[in-house]
């Protein structure tokens, strides 16, 4: 399991564990939530913001943020 | 007897909720504001049928009813308050087939409201290209509502739509999911606490950090008692409820919805591997500001070119035609020449308002946002800060407006403090008519001066705003949490209804608007500059041809106005702040249009305008009068050195009383408006002053 800010370009995850203090519900809302996949699509330039594809959403976070959401990797 | 049916849209951000209010009403919508608040308010008129009408609210895009935003507060608001007026008979909520099952977590919320909900999922047109069918009657059964498939591209669906909102009361009021299976324990507190009231709005109340001072007042007290739990056992209810309503929903879409993804063309992809490339990005990035820029300076000249001259024979003609008098001269010397100043700016409106809404419709703002945040973080802003920057080219308020969806409040209110640095369409013409008279004809590198002076003044807002905006990062402390979740749309050729309605409704507003308050400062001036006190003023004439006794009549007629107007209330004021202005560069006539300007900033030409035809009597061109004006020794009085002090003095100075106005409102204390009104001022006195002083 490692935090999602570890993920490499093109990986897919799956969430298992989030800080749900830490994160705003907005994101638990567009599907953040443990089970669901997760796929980092792009790092924007200095590796921040994250463009995710999370279960159907297609979203950007900061770093800071990913650092509450724990992956592990699918093949 | 007509039917009339209150109809509230809601719906996720980029689910084309705005195309399917153009489409239902077309040009009857008006927007106007919630009382008490800036959030913008639209409504229009929809015909159902030969005699019942729709009355729509569209409401802020929301993903859900948990808010986060002023806007988003505005949907619960309306939707927890029976009493409100507004308060719809029937919710529509619109999904994007694309996003069906985020999209339905709003859907299911409203729905536990027990309000009618009526089910639309637009984008039809989409479904073929990625695969994707349907089983309505099925998700009709499983949703317990009637859904409305349709395309606000291809025009479907709409008649079908408007025929189940007129059934609206056959809609099931049931709830999709039973909330206290949720939290046994605190729901059944709840429930005993609040007996036959509905468990999932008590719920919305009491984790909601909304205004409610619509709604009943001693439930809300009452309920705040359950806030005694701490927010982190609240937020993980929350929590549970967002996945007991996918649990709800997955089972729903895994028997109504099929993809084949082998179908699915991906645009997105491909476009964003050139769109967000950490070189390309950036590049595409500004080849199109600088395009658009380009562009709506060359293109608006045409009409406003066109405009101008229309409105100098418009007053011409008055004049031959009307008896003379004062209300003549009103009409003429005032009012015309204040129309004029306002209708010269629709062209450049106009463009702006296109340009920027096709960036947003196409999804191509987001990316913008993305590839930005990063570098705007270190100038103590945030992606989002990108919009208002951006549509504060077109006009600050709006853009002061667009700053609502800056999560945190420090990075919120530095966007707001420094939008007003960016170049607003009513500094152009003061740039554009600035520019023609004292910048040499001549190229560079293919880029003719005119256009490069145009893009540096631009360059130079934009550099402002980032400096100040750093060092308010430094000194402000303020501390807040940073939240950034932004959603990466799909990408969409914009609707042309959409962005022509979007220019149609922007440009008559500022018509209006500011159009009001220009006119009213027109005729204001000319009255200042018609009448003055004493016999200066009054005798002017006897007083010319004292002096002047060997000049003729025409000579001598020039001469009086030019006294007169030195000796009306108005130049009595102009006089008064010469002083203060020579080392800038400009004479008391510049000040006067100085001082106006402090109302708007583009009042400037048109009180040249106004000041130049009181003073002579034949009718030019304001281009031609400006270029005509000199100082004491005889030089030109619009040179290069007190044209560019000029422009500076106007790139950073506060001088909108409206802006001020809506800062504000959307901080909600006299402190910020106050601090941008002599923070930028007295930083555009000092360059101003440093430039003339250099290059003179």
């Amino acid at each position: 399991m490692i935090p999602l800010d570890q993920l490499l370009r093109g990986e897919k995850a799956r969430i298992e564990t989030i800080k749900t203090d830490k994160l705003p519900l907005k994101l638990i809302e567009m599907g953040c939530l443990p089970g669901n996949s997760i796929t980092l699509i792009q790092k924007a330039p200095f590796n921040d913001p994250l463009y995710l594809k999370i279960d159907e959403s297609h979203l950007a976070i900061r770093k800071e943020t990913a650092k509450n959401i724990f992956v592990s990797l699918i093949e | 007897m007509s039917e009339h049916v209150k109809i509230a849209l809601l719906g996720n951000p980029n689910t084309g909720k705005t195309s399917v209010f153009n489409a239902l009403t077309g040009l009857t919508q008006k927007v106007g504001n919630y009382p008490g608040i800036t959030v913008e308010k639209k409504e229009g008129i929809c015909r159902l049928n030969h005699n019942a009408k729709g009355h729509l609210i569209d409401l802020p895009g929301t993903y859900s009813l948990n808010v986060s935003s002023m806007d988003e507060s505005v949907v619960i608001e309306l939707l927890l308050n029976k009493k409100s007026k507004d308060f719809p008979d029937v919710a529509v909520v619109v999904t994007d087939v694309e996003n069906l099952k985020r999209n339905l977590l709003l859907f299911t919320q409203v729905k536990d409201l027990e309000i009618p909900t009526l089910l639309v999922i637009n984008m039809a047109d989409q479904m073929k290209r990625k695969g994707i069918s349907l089983n309505l009657p099925l998700l009709e059964e499983m949703l317990d509502t009637k859904i409305a498939l349709i395309s606000t591209r291809e025009n479907n669906g709409l008649e079908e739509l408007k025929k189940m909102i007129l059934d609206y009361r056959q809609l099931p009021t049931s709830p999709t999911i039973h909330i206290n299976s949720i939290d046994e324990n605190y729901f059944q507190n709840l429930e005993k606490t609040f007996p036959n009231q509905s468990l999932y709005k008590l719920w919305l109340v009491i984790t909601q950090d909304v205004n409610f001072a619509k709604i009943d007042r001693k439930r809300v007290s009452d309920a705040t008692d359950f806030k005694t739990q701490p927010t982190s056992y609240l937020k993980r209810i929350q929590q549970k409820e967002t996945v007991k309503r996918y649990q709800f929903i997955n089972n729903v879409l895994k028997q109504g919805l099929t993809v084949d993804r082998k179908a699915a063309t991906d645009l997105r992809s491909r476009l964003d591997r050139v769109l967000i490339h950490k070189v390309w990005g950036y590049a595409i990035f500004f080849i199109m500001l600088m395009t658009i820029f380009q562009a709506i300076f060359h293109w608006s000249s045409i009409p406003q070119d066109f405009i101008d001259s229309s409105f100098v024979s418009l007053s011409e003609s008055m004049k031959n035609n009307l008896p003379e008098g004062v209300f003549t001269n009103l009409l003429t010397e005032g009012i015309i020449s204040g129309l004029g100043g306002i209708v010269i700016f629709i062209p450049q409106i106009a463009f702006l308002f296109f340009f920027i809404s096709i960036l947003e419709e196409s999804g191509y703002m987001s990316r913008v946002v993305f590839l930005m945040d990063r570098g705007l973080r270190r100038f103590g802003l945030n992606g989002k800060s990108v919009i208002p920057l951006i549509s504060g080219t077109a006009c600050a308020i709006p853009a002061v407006m667009a700053t609502r969806n800056i999560e945190n409040w420090k990075e919120r209110l530095i966007t707001i403090l420094v939008t007003p640095f960016t170049t607003c369409s009513a500094r152009l013409p003061v740039y554009s008519i600035l520019i023609a008279l004292v910048i040499p004809e001549g190229s560079f590198f293919g880029l003719n001066y005119k256009g490069l002076m145009l893009m540096g003044l631009y360059l130079l807002g934009f550099g402002m705003a980032l400096m100040a905006a750093w060092v308010l990062s430094k000194t402000l402390s303020i501390t807040s949490k940073s939240y950034f979740v932004v959603e990466m749309p799909n990408y969409k050729l914009p609707l042309l209804k959409n962005v022509g309605i979007t220019v149609w409704e922007k440009t008559r507003t500022f018509v209006t608007e500011a159009g009001k308050i220009i006119l009213a400062i027109s005729i204001l001036l000319w009255i200042l500059a018609s009448y003055g006190p004493g016999k200066d003023f009054n005798n002017a004439e006897q007083i010319i041809k004292e002096n002047y006794p060997e000049l003729n009549a025409n000579a001598l007629e020039i001469k009086t106005n030019a006294y007169k107007l030195e000796h009306s209330y108005i130049g009595i004021l102009g006089k008064s702040i010469e002083p203060l202005i020579t080392p800038l560069g400009y004479d008391w006539k510049i000040g006067i249009a100085l001082i106006s300007s402090f109302a708007a900033r583009e009042v400037f030409v048109g009180t040249l305008a106004t000041i130049y035809s009181v003073e002579s009597d034949t009718e030019d061109t304001i281009k031609n009068r400006m270029a005509s004006e000199v100082r004491a020794d005889g030089s030109p009085l619009f040179n290069l050195a007190s044209g560019i002090s000029l422009m500076l003095f106007y790139a950073f100075a506060m001088q909108c009383m409206s802006t001020l106005a809506i800062v504000k409102k959307e901080t909600n204390s006299w402190k910020w408006p106050i601090v941008q009104l002599f923070g930028m001022s007295i930083l555009a006195y000092v360059i101003a002053l440093s430039t003339y002083q250099i290059l003179a």
